[in-house]
């Protein structure tokens, strides 16, 4: 049997080889092995796309013609405790479009062994959250006569993140520059301006700043949530940061996740980030309760990813790399298009679609692509 | 019509493909050279194509009429050569209404009155495809859109020698790095790559080559150029873009072949030919012209002008105001949209329609006329449905069917036959309305023609006659989302005035009967007739592309048909023959021989002989669905098994006895189900929800226990002691903790509901087979409505710090937040019914905003993924040749060919058991 796998698995995709092996069964014989082959390999040939086929259409369509179907609303609670994401047509758009800044980060965090099963849980969660002066101050005082500001922190807060009022101002010292900073007792630290002339409105500002100092944890997470998910503890977090998150050993490096696409793309590069838009693309479509193949997607993710670089479906990404002047002229901005076009006295060789259509010509494309030459005596 | 501006114009070199065998392989470098306009651009191909078609039938193969369009600016001295006349007054037309020689609707411009001829070509109207002219302008003018290219020309170029500011041994260099970019980028990226190039070498102020000093210049939208705060008039800006040398255009991606860059300084006009702006006369006999000849008018009428003032040599600043109104009205006639100019109007204040309007957006030339065409030969009305057509029938309305035609030739074997059509006349109905003789005159058949028509008709005439049962007509419902939307269909010609379908192809057309319209075309030649019936018959589209399970299946009460049969039926041996026969079946052999007969075995003689089909229960306590040859053994029947994309009972049929038999088996069970309605009886009444007395108390304690519970909630909030959710505020957290406590109970009662409810009842029967509504419509309407949910809150907003007048403010109770605790069987009270009434329009809003967005996203995708197409070597391809993917979805498998995306494995093991 083993034998006939070999042989077969240059002729059937890996997916066909992995479920025959799992559906084969124990006591057969290898005549009818043999037979379950030859019939899964016929099948497989008539079941193979055919060459003019114009799968992007059909992808387009496939996910076009659902997309009616999907919900406006935004936001998607999945299970009471669980936090808010974009999903349906908003996050289609939004990954489509390959927007670097999505609206809702999110990532899953999963974590190895020990702390998986629930050690410490709220700890790790508690350590990775971006922690600001804000979250650990009771007040912040401006002291307009001596045009200073005074910061008071909340001692219960301080414990509970590990920090103490010295490691504070020193941060303060570091991030904040012309003002001079002193510890004013306990848990006070106090802001004085250096320069004389220093109004109050830079005074402000500077209290607005400083609460957005940055203290602890990992910058971008701006919630966490410690979740069980079937028997593992895990985080969910809101903002993303893949890159630092991975660089903590408590963490399963092979599992967490980010959907932040641009994220993916700049730490493990195009190929985890097609994957990942296949991925995304699919999960909002299989939670809107839709079926649709994921060849279409896959097929989507693989015209945004092909240059290397992630390209949007729209007039700056995938269409504006069209060689045609005129598929590119009837899509948007028509005019620009053929003006760059008479610069450049670029040709158009009406290679794809909607040039020959405009030309009422047959399109180069399913039973358009073969050409029948004939003698008529 | 027409688009750019005097200069900008595409020649379209026409070859006939020399590589093609056999093909015409003279390269006609016809440098049809048209003008701004594509349409008219179309126009010259349309004739060419004529001219070649003839060609053919001397037994030569034409691949592709149009091989390649080059686009590139017309030159001054083109323009001057092909233009056929010299404007050079604004009048019109004379005293007698006849065009003025030198005016605008000058006759060798083209002919737009019925009667003139032509004086360049000779051809009357609708012949004459009309001949460009030109107007000298007295001073240059600065084409609008090509301001910013000679902003960066004169930015980037030494304002005395006029070389590049790039130092001489470094230009190579950069040339090099360009072409680079494009072989590997493609031209957009070279483009970009330009712009990068130019920024970096503006700032340079010193000339590399004969080192003057460079002058800051800036360009004050849209077309004054300035240097130091100073202007700079088009004519020294025409004389430092004539000194640029080619090479060094290059290097900002000019062709020179197509543009120089001092063609962008406008010295003469190009008119555009009177057939692309033609007047129309008003019923008053009024001559109204078209917005293109109003603002050329304005400018011939400046431009006299300025020439008249320059040769009295009146001042200067005369001279000047004159030259920016030029400017104006030559800016507006390429672009009436400018952001900083206010737009020309009408004398009603309606801005014009000049040149960019014609080509830009959906209205405009390229997606109105060019991406989007019309055709003859269609009918639209409302549709109806008749479960008695088959499934690839459309019903077609008598007086439709006379109206559209089919072209049949004549030949020795139905010359006969197409003369009754002939002898009928138009009005009788298998008749014809036209004949078309060899020389393609196409006659009207009349009382008065018919004789002599019937006479004259030998083989090769063509006969177009009305629709018979049978023709190949394609079938449309918008939006059309789908290739599912289009699908080619018999016609069977009915009486009665709508389109009918049968039901069961509603779900992939998405109709219904509320009023909705479709389209229907007939095809016109055999090619055509030929793909429609190969590539869109119904029956070929029955799998869908989107997820490989059949888009067709029973509906409504064909669901419940077959749920009634194959859950408990029994009919006696003639019931249920009388029931066979009426759905088509005459072969009762299969028939078990016994008195009283099961539904499931009646259901069984739908189905072929051989065939086998196991599906696993998909609930609990449910059979699974067994076929054994032929047989239904257990399982029911339901809109899982039925229905349209579910289920792959239909799919396996499809696969194994094909798509026509496939077609014919499910257009039977369908039938079935109507009749076996139609003989059991089936309506649905209010005392379908009724329920007994103790499932109401339990009801009402559960609801009243959750609102007793959000009580508390409330309570524990009001008093502090609620503890949030991490990450959540408190209000957060009562809201979802209120929520769900909510949704509880509405859930409960709605499972007390389904188990108390009479299981017999239709009501229920529609419910538990899925041909309509579901245990949770049904708990609405005999036990509690719910909560109503906006963006996934309770209802929040309204009146200040309460929902509706009715409540106290800052009422945080289950009631006065929009939860519902009546069904509607009890009826809502108003509150309640005020609060329905917020989230129905919650959910039309919803609807109303999702459309167009929805309809862009798709709009892009197809416009991105329509060339990519299956390669002979099996990869996936875009138009240049890219690969996209190197096997089609990682396994070369067509969706439409598999099983829900795979291929069964399992079904193949257990054919061999």
């Amino acid at each position: 049997m083993d034998k006939l796998f070999k042989e077969y698995n240059e002729k059937l995709p890996a997916n066909i080889i992995t479920s025959l092996k799992e559906k084969m069964p124990k006591n057969i014989s290898s005549a009818n092995v043999k037979k379950i082959f030859e019939l899964t390999l016929k099948e497989y040939e008539t079941s193979k796309v055919e060459a003019g086929e114009c799968v992007g259409l059909v992808a387009a369509e496939s996910i076009g013609e659902p997309s009616t179907q999907m919900t406006l609303n935004t936001f998607h609670f999945a299970g009471v405790s669980e936090m808010n994401i974009t999903t349906g047509l908003p996050r289609i758009i939004e990954i489509l479009d390959a927007r670097k800044k999505i609206s809702t980060p999110m990532m899953e965090i999963y974590l190895k062994p020990p702390y998986s099963k629930g050690k410490d849980i709220k700890k790790i969660a508690q350590s990775i959250k971006e922690t600001t002066l804000k979250d650990m101050t009771k007040e912040f005082l401006i002291n307009i006569a001596e045009l200073s500001i005074e910061v008071v922190l909340d001692p219960k807060s301080t414990k509970e993140f590990g920090v103490t009022d010295t490691v504070v101002s020193k941060t303060l010292q570091k991030s904040i520059k012309g003002y001079s900073i002193r510890k004013s007792g306990d848990n006070k630290i106090t802001l004085k301006a250096k320069g004389k002339d220093v109004s109050l409105n830079e005074i402000y500002k500077t209290k607005e700043k400083i609460k957005g100092v940055y203290l602890k944890g990992i910058k971008g997470i701006t919630q966490v949530l410690p979740i069980k998910r079937e028997n593992e503890f895990m985080i969910i977090t809101a903002g993303t940061n893949l890159k630092d998150i991975l660089k903590l050993d408590k963490v399963d490096q092979t599992r967490t996740i980010t959907n932040d696409i641009f994220e993916i793309y700049n730490v493990f590069g195009i190929e985890a980030a097609r994957q990942s838009i296949i991925g995304e693309v699919y999960k909002v479509i299989e939670n809107q309760g839709l079926n649709v193949d994921i060849r279409h997607i896959m097929l989507v993710a693989d015209t945004m990813s092909v240059t290397g670089m992630i390209r949007g479906i729209s007039r700056y990404g995938v269409v504006s790399g069209k060689a045609s002047v005129l598929a590119r002229a009837s899509f948007e901005t028509p005019l620009k298009h053929i003006i760059e076009a008479s610069l450049t006295g670029e040709i158009d060789n009406l290679s794809s679609v909607v040039e020959n259509v405009m030309l009422n010509q047959p399109v180069p494309v399913g039973t358009g692509l073969p050409g029948l030459i004939t003698k008529v005596k | 019509m027409t688009e750019k501006k005097k200069t900008t114009k595409k020649k379209a070199v026409k070859k006939a493909a020399p590589k093609v065998k056999k093909a015409p392989a003279k390269p006609k470098k016809k440098e049809a050279k048209v003008e701004k306009k594509e349409v008219k651009e179309k126009e010259a191909e349309v004739v060419e194509e004529k001219e070649e078609f003839t060609e053919d039938y001397e037994g030569r193969h034409t691949y592709k009429k149009v091989k390649s369009i080059v686009f590139g600016f017309l030159s001054p001295k083109i323009i001057k050569k092909m233009a056929s006349a010299k404007i050079v007054t604004p009048e019109l037309y004379d005293k007698e209404g006849y065009p003025v020689d030198g005016g605008l609707m000058d006759i060798r411009l083209g002919v737009i009155d019925p009667g003139l001829k032509c004086k360049t070509c000779g051809a009357k109207l609708k012949e004459c495809p009309g001949h460009f002219g030109y107007i000298e302008l007295a001073r240059p003018i600065i084409h609008v859109k090509l301001s910013p290219l000679i902003l960066d020309m004169l930015r980037s170029t030494c304002r005395e020698c006029g070389k590049i500011l790039i130092p001489p041994d470094k230009i190579g260099k950069y040339v090099e790095v360009l072409n680079d970019v494009e072989k590997e980028k493609g031209i957009e990226e070279r483009r970009k790559k330009i712009k990068e190039i130019i920024s970096s070498i503006k700032t340079v102020n010193k000339c590399p080559h004969c080192k003057s000093r460079q002058q800051k210049i800036k360009l004050e939208k849209p077309t004054t150029f300035l240097e130091n705060e100073k202007r700079i008039t088009p004519i020294e800006v025409r004389t430092r873009l004539e000194k640029v040398p080619d090479e060094d255009c290059e290097v900002f991606g000019l062709n020179t072949k197509f543009m120089r860059p001092e063609w962008g300084v406008l010295t003469i006009l190009l008119i555009p030919p009177v057939t692309i702006r033609p007047s129309i006369t008003l019923e008053s006999g009024e001559r109204s012209e078209d917005d293109l000849t109003h603002k050329l008018g304005d400018i011939v009428r400046i431009n006299q002008r300025l020439f008249e003032n320059i040769n009295a040599g009146a001042p200067e600043i005369i001279i000047e105001d004159l030259w920016d109104l030029l400017q104006y009205h030559i800016t507006t006639f390429f672009d009436n949209n400018i952001a900083q100019l206010p737009p020309a109007r009408h004398r009603s204040g309606q801005p014009l329609k000049t040149l960019s309007e014609r080509i830009k957006s959906k209205e405009g030339r390229i997606r109105h006329n060019l991406a989007g065409k019309r055709t003859n030969f269609s009918a639209r009305t409302v549709i109806s449905p008749d479960p008695m057509l088959k499934l690839n029938e459309v019903g077609i309305p008598m007086e439709i069917a006379m109206k559209l035609s089919v072209p049949e030739t004549v030949n020795d074997w139905n010359i006969k036959h197409l003369k009754k059509f002939l002898e009928n006349g138009p009005d009788k109905y298998p008749g014809a309305n036209y004949i078309i003789r060899p020389d393609g005159k196409k006659k009207k058949i009349t009382d008065e023609t018919k004789e002599q028509l019937l006479d004259e008709l030998k083989p090769s005439y063509i006969v177009e006659r009305h629709i018979m049962d049978g023709d190949i007509s394609l079938f449309n419902r918008q939006p059309s989302l789908h290739r599912m939307s289009m699908m080619c269909h018999r016609a069977k010609v009915l009486p009665h005035k709508t389109l009918r379908l049968n039901p069961a192809v509603c779900n992939p057309y998405n109709a219904d009967f509320d009023g909705d319209e479709m389209n229907l075309h007939i095809p016109q030649s055999e090619e055509a007739r030929a793909e429609a019936e190969i590539l869109m018959e119904v029956q070929t589209q029955l799998i869908s592309p989107r997820y490989g399970l059949s888009v067709m299946g029973c509906v409504q009460d064909a669901i419940s048909g077959n749920y009634i049969l194959t859950k408990s039926l029994e009919l006696s041996r003639e019931e249920a023959a009388d029931l066979l026969i009426s759905v088509g079946i005459t072969d009762f052999s299969k028939l078990p021989k016994k008195k009283m007969m099961q539904g499931k075995e009646i259901f069984s003689m739908l189905l072929p002989e051989d065939f086998d089909f196991f599906e696993k229960a998909k609930n609990e306590g449910e059979e699974d669905i067994v076929i054994k040859k032929g047989q239904l053994i257990s399982g029911v029947m339901d809109k899982s098994n039925l229905g349209a994309g579910s289920g792959l009972l239909l799919r396996n049929i499809h696969k194994r006895y094909g798509a026509d038999r496939a077609l014919i088996i499910l257009g039977k069970m369908f039938q079935l189900g109507i009749k076996v309605l139609l003989r059991t009886g089936f309506s649905a009444g209010i005392s379908d929800t009724d329920l007994p007395k103790d499932a109401k108390e339990k009801i009402e304690s559960i609801l009243a226990k959750a609102e007793e519970g959000v009580r508390e909630l409330i309570n524990m909030y009001n008093k502090g002691e609620l503890e949030a959710f991490p990450g959540r505020s408190i209000q957060e957290t009562l809201e979802l903790k209120i929520l769900e406590m909510l949704n509880k109970a509405r859930n409960n009662s709605g499972l007390i509901v389904s188990e108390h409810l009479n299981q017999e009842s239709h009501t229920m029967i529609m419910a538990k087979s899925g041909a309509r509504g579901n245990a949770l419509n049904l708990a609405q309407m005999a036990a509690c409505v719910g909560q109503q949910a906006m963006r996934g809150k309770r209802i929040s907003k309204g009146y200040r710090d309460r929902t509706l007048p009715f409540f106290k403010k800052n009422d945080l109770s289950s009631e006065a937040r929009g939860f519902i605790r009546a069904g509607f069987k009890s009826g809502l009270n108003p509150y309640e019914f005020f609060f329905m009434g917020i989230t129905g329009r919650d959910s039309l809003m919803d609807t109303a905003l999702r459309t167009p967005k929805s309809g862009y996203l798709y709009r892009r995708l197809a416009n991105a993924l329509q060339d990519l197409k299956i390669e002979y070597d099996e990869t996936v391809r875009d138009a240049s040749r890219k690969i996209i993917q190197f096997k089609y979805g990682e396994d070369n498998i067509d969706v439409s060919k598999s099983e829900n995306g795979i291929i069964n494995v399992q079904r193949i093991i257990d054919t061999l058991r």
